[in-house]
């Protein structure tokens, strides 16, 4: 019909000119946007759906089984002022970011380069050291930790070696949350590994003009290495920051899922698991995944906006 | 990897004689040793306590079981009332549809990024890179009830559907990079010659990303086998539980009084990862090195 009235009444360019306008837009953007297709409703549908919708249900007392009825900011408001358990699990997850993301970079650092000063056997050792980070995330690992810290486990039998008689590092409230951390520090294997591959970019002959004027191998690493691998810190600090607040399944493992004793687990993924479903609270779970999101967010944000005066580019 | 090394040791030469450099080397030989010794001691004490007998787990730290004995594989295998033959079918199932899923999506996706012209490229690009960030908890919610109001609980689409709409952006991102960086005049003759895109991307780009394609196969296998959070909340009755759900399974029924099957099937549970670690630790690294993959 409108192809007719096209052909009837339009002048003879326009004419010309339309559909090859759609001819090529057809041509140019069409096998793109095929090619993008699954990408394209995956991002709609299972990610920015989700997030405006997990958005509306955190204003909402969402329970799954009934319609959700909207209750204003409350849940935010309940969070900060009246609930401990919440309070509680945001300690937990920032002693946790804090102390296991700069152990584990440091550690990854320090035998990066050890490894870096062309030892024989490099790729053996790399591989032992990247091992634990390979199979760490695994249940297998996490039911490990929980016996190697149980009060018969593996690191009590070391301590009776000395004299020593250890409690059950797992189920004391002091000690819960190091058995953790130390099982994030004992994957430092694929930070590592990107450390090695910056340390292999930084130019050899910068050691050598360094030596010769007599810097001292503190010297080198502080005002040489130092600063040429910031990127590589930047990046590994991001990441792994990232993934610690993510982090779920040892403290749900090593915990029993209940984040006990006395919270000292309670992880805040955790949490969120349980108010959303052992408890069916959909939209205070929906409010906790939001501040989740915007605290990962205020710190990449900072981490990014600090990088200028940090982080060394060489341009 | 070994060139600059090599010169970094003529460097030392200037200032250390040969007998100092054998004694710095033994000495970071001895340190590195001792690390590794430290690091994979408790992976070594449970695959030999799977294989102690029942009476003898607790009573020492070392690594060698005064008797050898399968008993602990025998009973853990069917400790539960599901025996895990059907759990290892399950996550061996899970994660190769998951394997097939992302290999075929991400690299699509991968291709337009980085082959094709389209309006707003970059825009989507961006997004992409933006997902990555993105801490899984805000999309959980919506999209458990997305999938309930589907009637996928308890089947395995939850877990593998997302890998099909290529729903993680690390591979997406891996694979651009790889596929920009092999020469873009083969695409041209390809075109002049009248391929369509589909033929470039399925007989041209493909073949050459072996590397690429297998590091990604890989990695999604073994996040696939390792996922825990994914089961947990989609799959409830025990017919359908991956071998993670397993092992958790165990450890609240049988696991206190048990500890050997438990372990056996612990063991059991990493094999697959540490065979592809086995054969294939060289693309592993070299992934992790180009990229920064988290794990």
């Amino acid at each position: 019909m409108t192809a007719r009235s096209l052909e009837s009444g339009a002048p003879a360019r326009e004419r010309a000119a339309s559909p090859s306008l759609w001819a090529r837009i057809w041509q140019n953007d069409a096998p793109g946007y095929l090619f993008l297709l699954p990408w394209l409703i995956g991002f709609f549908g299972l990610t920015i759906g989700p997030i405006i919708s997990s958005l509306y249900l955190s204003f909402t007392d969402f329970d799954l089984l009934t319609d959700p009825n909207w209750v204003g900011a409350s849940n935010y408001v309940r969070m900060f002022t009246n609930d401990p358990k919440f309070l509680a699990s945001m300690r937990v997850t920032m002693v946790f970011v804090i102390f296991s993301v700069p152990l584990k970079l440091a550690f990854a650092l320090a035998v990066a380069m050890l490894l870096n000063r062309g030892m024989r056997g490099l790729p053996l050792y790399r591989a032992l050291f990247y091992l634990p980070s390979l199979l760490g995330a695994s249940v297998a690992i996490a039911i490990l930790w929980r016996q190697i810290f149980a009060r018969e486990g593996l690191v009590n039998d070391f301590l009776s070696i000395f004299g020593i008689v250890g409690p059950s590092w797992i189920s004391t409230p002091q000690y819960s949350l190091w058995t953790i951390i130390i099982l994030a520090v004992w994957q430092f294997g694929s930070p590592m590994i990107i450390f090695l591959a910056g340390l292999r970019q930084i130019p050899q002959d910068m050691y050598e003009a360094a030596s010769l004027d007599g810097a001292s191998k503190w010297r080198q690493f502080v005002k040489i290495t130092l600063p040429l691998l910031t990127p590589v810190v930047f990046f590994n600090a991001i990441i792994q920051t990232i993934e610690a607040f993510k982090s779920f399944t040892p403290a749900f493992i090593i915990s029993g899922g209940t984040g006990n004793p006395i919270n000292s687990t309670l992880f805040y993924t955790l949490y969120l698991y349980q108010e959303a479903f052992g408890f069916f609270r959909m939209g205070y779970a929906s409010a906790l995944a939001w501040v989740l999101l915007a605290l990962v967010g205020l710190f990449t944000a900072f981490s990014f906006l600090t990088s200028k005066y940090w982080v060394h580019y060489d341009d | 990897m070994t060139d600059a090394p090599a010169k970094l040791t003529v460097v030392g030469a200037n200032r250390l004689t040969p007998t100092q450099r054998r004694i710095v080397s033994v000495l970071m030989h001895a340190a590195l040793l001792t690390v590794s010794v430290f690091m994979l001691y408790p992976l070594l004490w449970m695959l030999a306590a799977s294989f102690r007998p029942e009476n003898e787990i607790f009573t020492s730290a070392s690594i060698i079981p005064s008797e050898w004995s399968l008993d602990a594989y025998v009973r853990g295998w069917n400790g539960l009332r599901t025996g895990f033959g059907t759990f290892f079918t399950n996550s061996f199932i899970v994660s190769i549809l998951s394997v097939c899923g992302n290999v075929l999506a991400c690299s699509m996706a991968a291709f337009a990024f980085a082959r094709l012209n389209f309006r707003f490229r970059s825009f989507w690009f961006a997004m992409m890179l933006m997902t990555l960030m993105l801490p899984y908890q805000v999309t959980l919610i919506p999209q458990y009830v997305l999938f309930r109001q589907l009637g996928w609980v308890n089947t395995f689409l939850p877990l593998v559907v997302p890998k099909f709409l290529a729903a993680d952006g690390f591979f997406i991102f891996l694979m651009v990079q790889f596929f920009r960086g092999l020469p873009k005049e083969l695409d041209e003759a390809a075109q002049m010659d009248g391929c369509s895109p589909w033929r470039i991307y399925w007989k041209i780009i493909m073949p050459l990303s072996m590397p690429v394609l297998a590091t990604a196969a890989i990695f999604t296998f073994i996040w696939t086998w390792d996922d825990f959070f994914g089961p947990l909340i989609y799959l409830s009755e025990m017919k359908s539980y991956t071998v993670m759900l397993g092992l958790r399974t165990f450890t609240d029924s049988t696991g206190e009084s048990d500890y050997g099957g438990l372990f056996a099937m612990s063991v059991l549970s990493l094999v697959p990862i540490f065979l592809f670690f086995l054969f294939f630790q060289r693309l592993l690294i070299e992934g992790i090195a180009t990229t920064g993959m988290k794990r």
